[in-house]
């Protein structure tokens, strides 16, 4: 039976904190927990979840700044923010119903402390990128403040960003503060039906390199669109390659016209309205074409152009289904199980062209006996192990989720 | 200025010079050293110009490969190093140290790699700022950030003090624009840090290293997004009677889901000194001017504008002067972006570069005019509205030491009032040697020393960038 501790201050989590690092009780840090599946499996038997830190002490809608509380759960802030109109810009992929949990839930310090951005990353950032300040405890239980609260400052480092995609390992975020922005009139989404990955691709380079403004851009190979929820496309049979455009309603219809104008050459450009533009983006989000199915699932993040040869190269060794994001830039490969999930092979062909793959969905069995996040290069290894040290001493935080050493 | 103080020299470095020089010689190829006193000058100080020091030597390295070997000669020898790229920065970032070797990156200036379909370009980094945008331009394409020195300052010191620019509310700062670099790291070992992938890894160790002010290694090549530029844009100037006025219709302008690629407040005093130089045709009569930018085709741009100012209308604007043709964009621009310049042909300046909430603007505006009378010295205020990032040019006659002081203080003064109100030292600037003192009153001990365990992490001997960011006082029980 593992033990729950449920902090219900920033105080009483740092006393905490202080008290198991003093007896060196490693524990897995969590929000909301929906995304513990990710991640080698942990040892710890005790967790900490951040779920009684709730609520939002600021939101400024006209200095585009809001700040929550970590255990704050997304759905909660994205209503809050969808009354003013505004929103997340980076649109952070839900990954609760992929893992088997309830859609929305997530917490807002498990969104920053994995970094997950969705389609919208391509045009707007990261969520590191929207991130401006934290207020976070050590593994020692030291409170600190990084950042703050305006768009612009450089005074000392950047912890706010670094700690930012850790996973919990390098310090518990308490508060984050972060930049919303205008959430847009009117979205169109362009639609091209067919096309193979290189050519998919091409004109998704095409699409984002137009002075446009397109806010997402993905290729979606056939036998995963046979599962998207939207029965138009499902039953057409094809890949889907889809740009969208955001913004105020007169623009929109301007540039949507022009870029299918750019487009044509790849193939016959249909439009999709309002509604089911949002109904469309809405299940990527959660990676609904994803979700039932059972076999290992790999992020990969690479460079657009690169996108279609990883999954070209990774399909001459096993079964490979892709759904590409951020114009190609990002790989979701659902692959054959198999007793390493694929790893050998996948992480030779992404040392190759380049990126980094992460290991999302398999067996705690499999992703005990592989890394799940990419193996580093030695220089960079080494800094990241003094950093684990440097923030959490006694390496009580999360120890082995990110790597095996630490 | 005077009341910054500086470590006191290592003697045995200095007593070395001669044949740190030879050796030194060695390591780089020809025309790569300069240790006579008059070359040296040149090096003597930054941005900063009260500050100066004659540096031990400066190495002008052209690879990725000298600059390693320098690193790994400096490291074995105990020699501080402090890298530097133009030698703009306002905070003395790249000021010498008579015991520390200079690497000048200027040399390194290659475009190595432009990929237009994956939106990157790979650069070395003693590159110009507006170099990159240069060598992209003819496709249509830029590099985002635009500080205000971005025709000399390079992408390289940048990176070090994660700059900013006038267009950053949309397009954000060097973080947001960096997706790797080679950095040498303190004993001459090379590391690549992310790619020319859109996220990190493993941990963020790109967004430690920008903004990390020379201190945990040099960075020698970058590769960085670049974006395809707008249709078109169009500037506006907006007059108004008050402060409060201005930043009331900045808010309501953004409240109305409008985010302009740019906003700048200037305030009276900027404004006669700007018209004087840029004949831009800026309104004399108010006491805040507004430059409003917005991008897009010929209808959207008129589209927005006209919606900008429909929003402003209840604010009361006095002038309202939409930009009719290219001159007239150029003007407007060359106004703002030669603000410093120009108020350094009447006076010599102090540029405070703190960032504030934009609500807060009214209060600080009156706090740093009561500030700056106390001391008996005139400030003009430039500001960028959309982002909160306040620049006050304290001016102050550079003869008198007594003024000499008076701004520095005032200056000190202002910025711990921009962190009262919830914002910070330094927006975009860095802060370098000139606020390293001030760093108290941003962060408490302890968060200063974990800073410097981290510090300590790339660099044990703390011979990078050595009196810079951190008070002197309490560094080596922090980094230990």
């Amino acid at each position: 039976m593992q033990s729950i501790l449920k902090p219900a201050t920033e105080w009483e989590l740092q006393r905490t904190l202080y008290d198991l690092s003093e007896a060196r009780t490693p524990i897995e840090v969590i929000g909301n927990g929906t995304k513990r599946a990710v991640g080698r499996a942990s040892q710890a038997g005790t967790v900490m979840t951040t779920q009684s830190l709730t609520g939002v002490p600021l939101y400024e809608p006209t200095e585009l700044v809001m700040s929550a509380r970590a255990g704050t759960s997304l759905a909660r802030l994205e209503a809050e923010l969808a009354s003013n109109g505004q929103m997340l810009a980076f649109e952070p992929v839900d990954l609760a119903p992929l893992l088997g949990g309830t859609p929305g839930q997530a917490s807002i310090g498990s969104v920053f402390s994995t970094n997950v951005s969705g389609a919208r990353r391509v045009m707007a950032g990261a969520a590191r990128d929207h991130l401006l300040g934290i207020s976070a405890v050590t593994g020692n239980g030291q409170l600190y403040r990084s950042g703050g609260r305006v768009m612009k400052n450089v005074t000392g480092y950047d912890l706010a960003r670094a700690v930012c995609g850790s996973w919990g390992t390098l310090s518990v975020l308490t508060e984050v503060t972060f930049k919303v922005l205008p959430a847009s009139q009117e979205t169109a989404t362009l639609l091209i039906l067919g096309l193979d990955d290189d050519i998919a691709i091409e004109a998704l380079a095409a699409a984002v390199g137009s002075p446009y403004e397109v806010s997402a851009a993905a290729h979606i190979q056939a036998s995963l669109a046979e599962r998207l929820v939207h029965e138009g496309l499902r039953a057409e049979r094809k890949s889907v390659t889809a740009v969208r455009i955001e913004n105020f309603s007169s623009f929109v219809r301007y540039r949507a016209d022009k870029l299918k104008d750019a487009l044509k050459i790849f193939g016959d450009v249909h439009e999709i309205d309002n509604e089911t533009s949002l109904a469309f983006w809405g299940e990527l989000r959660q990676l609904s074409l994803l979700q039932r199915s059972d076999d290992p699932l790999w992020r990969i993040s690479t460079s657009p152009q690169a996108g279609p040869r990883v999954v070209a190269s990774i399909s001459k060794f096993m079964r490979c289904q892709a759904f590409y994001d951020w114009a190609g830039g990002l790989v979701w490969a659902e692959v054959q199980p198999a007793a390493d999930a694929g790893a050998t092979d996948i992480r030779r062909v992404v040392a190759s062209l380049g990126g980094h793959a992460t290991l999302i969905r398999a067996a705690p069995a499999v992703r005990a006996a592989v890394d799940v996040f990419q193996p580093l290069e030695p220089g960079v290894a080494a800094i990241t192990a003094k950093l684990k040290s440097v923030f959490d001493p006694a390496g009580i935080l999360n120890p082995g989720r990110m790597y095996a050493a630490h | 200025m005077s009341l910054i103080a500086m470590p006191q020299p290592d003697a045995m470095v200095i007593s070395r010079r001669t044949a740190i020089v030879q050796e030194l010689a060695a390591l780089v190829g020809p025309g790569g050293l300069v240790a006579d006193e008059d070359g040296r000058r040149a090096f003597e100080t930054d941005g900063l110009t009260a500050y100066r020091c004659m540096p031990l030597a400066v190495v002008l390295p052209r690879s990725t490969d000298e600059v390693s070997r320098l690193m790994a000669y400096c490291h074995a020898q105990g020699i501080k190093v402090i890298a530097r790229g133009a030698g703009t920065s306002l905070c003395g970032g790249a000021l010498p140290a008579e015991d520390a070797v200079v690497i000048c990156l200027s040399r390194m200036t290659k475009v190595i790699e432009v990929n237009y379909p994956n939106r990157t370009a790979r650069v070395e980094v003693g590159i110009t700022n507006l170099g990159i945008s240069a060598a992209v331009g003819a496709n249509g394409f830029f590099y985002a950030p635009d500080p205000s020195s971005q025709l000399a300052c390079t992408l390289g010191g940048n990176i070090a003090m994660n700059s900013g620019g006038a267009h950053c509310l949309k397009y954000g700062v060097t973080t947001n624009n960096i997706m790797g670099v080679k950095m040498v790291l303190v004993d001459g070992s090379v590391v690549e840090i992310g790619g020319d992938h859109l996220d990190s890894g493993g941990y963020d160790l790109l967004a430690l290293v920008v903004g990390s002010e020379g201190q945990f290694g040099i960075v020698t090549e970058a590769t960085v997004r670049i974006l395809r530029q707008a249709e078109g844009a169009r500037p506006m100037l907006m007059g108004f009677a008050s402060p409060e006025a201005a930043g009331r219709a900045v808010s309501a302008i953004i409240a109305a889901g409008i985010i302009p690629v740019a906003i700048e407040y200037m305030d009276k005093p900027a404004i006669h000194v700007c018209e004087a130089f840029a004949k831009a045709g800026y309104p004399l009569d108010v006491e805040a001017l507004l430059i409003i930018e917005v991008e897009g085709s010929e209808d959207e741009i008129n589209g927005l504008l006209g919606r900008i100012v429909e929003i402003a209308q209840p604010f009361a604007p006095a002038v309202v002067r939409l930009s009719q043709s290219p001159e007239q964009t150029a003007a407007i621009w060359k106004g703002r972006k030669s603000a410093f310049g120009a108020i350094g042909r009447i006076s010599e300046y102090y540029c405070m570069d703190g960032t504030i909430p934009l609500g807060s603007l009214p209060h600080v505006l009156t706090r740093i005019s009561e500030i700056c009378a106390s001391y008996g010295l005139r400030v003009a205020n430039i500001f960028h509205a959309g982002d909160g990032n306040l620049h006050p040019l304290i001016l102050y006659d550079a003869n008198d030491p007594d003024q000499v002081e008076k701004a520095e203080l005032c200056g000190g003064e202002i910025l711990k009032l921009c962190v009262e109100v919830g914002g910070c030292l330094t927006g975009e600037h860095g802060v370098g040697v000139e606020k390293r003192d001030l760093m108290v009153f941003q962060f408490t001990p302890e968060e200063l020393a974990l800073q410097m365990r981290i510090k300590t992490v790339f660099d044990p001997g703390w011979l990078l960038n050595p009196a810079k960011v951190f008070p002197l006082a309490g560094r080596e029980a922090a980094a230990a």
